[in-house]
C-alpha cells in the first residue's frame, strides 16, 4: 500500500460521512416521501452490481500468483459461491472456501 | 414492564441468531485491513465510523491496489447505496419519532437492523413510535459492541501476523460469500453476471473505472430483467 496515513484517514472520514448521509437521507432529511419505482428498482441491485465485479479480477488474476489464473483459487471461489447460494450462510461459505483453498494449496504443492 | 422496554428486549432476542456471524466477520475485517497496511487504530476507526462490512472490505481492497482516493470512496459508497432504499422504506414507520432519535437510528441502519425492524413494523402495525425505536436499537444492542470488539481483536492479531501471509484470498472469499446469498432472483443473477463480465472486459480502463461502468450497467440490467419477469407474470 502506498497511501499515507492522512490519505487513509481521508478515505475513512469520507466513506463514513457519505454512508451516514445515505442512511439519514429519508429517515432524517427527505421524510416519508415515496421514491419513484424505477429508482427503487435500480437501488435493489447495487450490491450485486458492485461486489461481483470487484471480486472477478481478484479471482481470475490473483496477485499471489503474479496474475496467472490458478486452480486452487478458482476452486475455492466456486465452492464459496455454491455454499453461499445453497445455504445462504455467510460463515459457512467463508470457511468452506477457505478450507478448499488450504487443502488445494497443500495438494498442488 | 412497559411496552417500550419489552420491545427493546424483543429486539435483542430476535437479533441472537445473527450475532454469531458478526464477531468472526469483524475479526476477519480487522486482520485483512491490518494486513493491507492500515494501523490497528485506523482499522478500528473504520469500523466505528462506518459499520458496513462489505463497503469496508471493498475500500481496503482498493487501498491495497493503490487505486485513487476518489475511486475508493466512490466504490465504497456505491456498495452502500442500497441503504438509501432501506432509509426510504422504514421512514414511513418513524412518524412522530424525535429528530435526534432518527439521527441515531441512521448511524445503526445496517442490513440486519433494517430487515428485522421492517419485519416487526409490518407484522405489528399498532406499535407506538417509541416501541419501534426501542425495538430497532434492541436489534443492534449486541451487534454493535461485537462489531467494534471483533474488529479490534482482529486488528491486533493481524498486526502480529507478518504481511503477505496467505491472506491474499481472504477478501475475494469474503465477497463471494456475501454475494452467494444475494442471488435470489433471475434479475440478481443477471446483474451479477453483467458486473463480472463487464469488469473483466473493461479491465484495461485506468483508475478502476471499469468497475464503475460495469456496476452502473449491471444495475440497469437487474432492473430491466425484473421488469421483464414482472410483465411475463402479469
Amino acid at each position: 500500500m502506498m497511501m499515507s496515513d492522512a490519505e487513509i484517514w481521508t478515505v475513512i472520514v469520507l466513506v463514513a460521512l457519505g454512508t451516514y448521509l445515505i442512511r439519514f437521507s429519508f429517515i432524517g432529511l427527505i421524510g416519508d416521501r415515496d421514491l419513484p419505482a424505477w429508482v427503487l428498482r435500480h437501488l435493489r441491485y447495487t450490491p450485486v452490481a458492485v461486489l461481483p465485479g470487484l471480486v472477478a479480477p481478484l479471482v481470475l488474476w490473483p496477485e499471489a500468483t503474479g496474475g496467472n489464473p490458478d486452480l486452487p483459487r478458482l476452486m475455492a471461489a466456486a465452492v464459496t459461491v455454491l455454499l453461499g447460494v445453497k445455504f445462504k450462510n455467510l460463515l459457512l461459505a467463508i470457511f468452506g472456501g477457505g478450507a478448499t483453498l488450504f487443502v488445494m494449496l497443500q495438494v498442488m504443492a | 414492564m412497559t411496552t417500550t422496554k419489552r420491545a427493546f428486549l424483543q429486539g435483542i432476542r430476535d437479533s441472537l441468531p445473527f450475532i454469531v456471524v458478526v464477531a468472526p466477520f469483524a475479526m476477519l475485517f480487522g486482520v485483512v485491513a491490518t494486513e493491507a497496511g492500515l494501523s490497528p487504530l485506523q482499522t478500528f476507526g473504520f469500523s466505528v465510523a462506518v459499520i458496513a462490512g462489505a463497503a469496508q472490505f471493498a475500500a481496503v481492497q482498493l487501498m491495497a491496489d493503490n487505486a485513487p482516493l476518489l475511486i475508493i470512496v466512490a466504490t465504497a459508497l456505491a456498495v452502500n447505496l442500497r441503504m438509501a432504499m432501506y432509509s426510504a422504506s422504514i421512514a414511513p414507520y418513524l412518524r412522530g419519532v424525535p429528530f435526534w432519535q432518527r439521527a441515531f437510528m441512521s448511524y445503526v441502519l445496517v442490513d440486519q437492523s433494517y430487515a428485522q425492524g421492517l419485519l416487526k413494523y409490518e407484522t405489528e402495525p399498532d406499535l407506538s413510535p417509541q416501541a419501534r425505536v426501542a425495538y430497532f436499537f434492541g436489534t443492534m444492542m449486541l451487534n454493535i459492541p461485537l462489531w467494534y470488539g471483533g474488529t479490534l481483536v482482529g486488528a491486533l492479531l493481524g498486526s502480529r501476523i507478518p504481511q503477505d501471509y496467505a491472506l491474499d484470498f481472504a477478501v475475494p472469499i469474503t465477497f463471494l460469500a456475501l454475494v452467494g446469498p444475494m442471488l435470489k432472483t433471475a434479475a440478481h443473477v443477471a446483474a451479477a453476471f453483467t458486473s463480472v463480465l463487464l469488469t473483466l472486459v473493461l479491465a484495461f480502463l485506468p483508475y478502476n473505472l471499469g468497475l464503475m461502468v460495469a456496476a452502473l450497467v449491471a444495475m440497469m440490467v437487474g432492473a430491466q430483467v425484473e421488469l421483464m419477469v414482472e410483465r411475463r407474470r402479469a
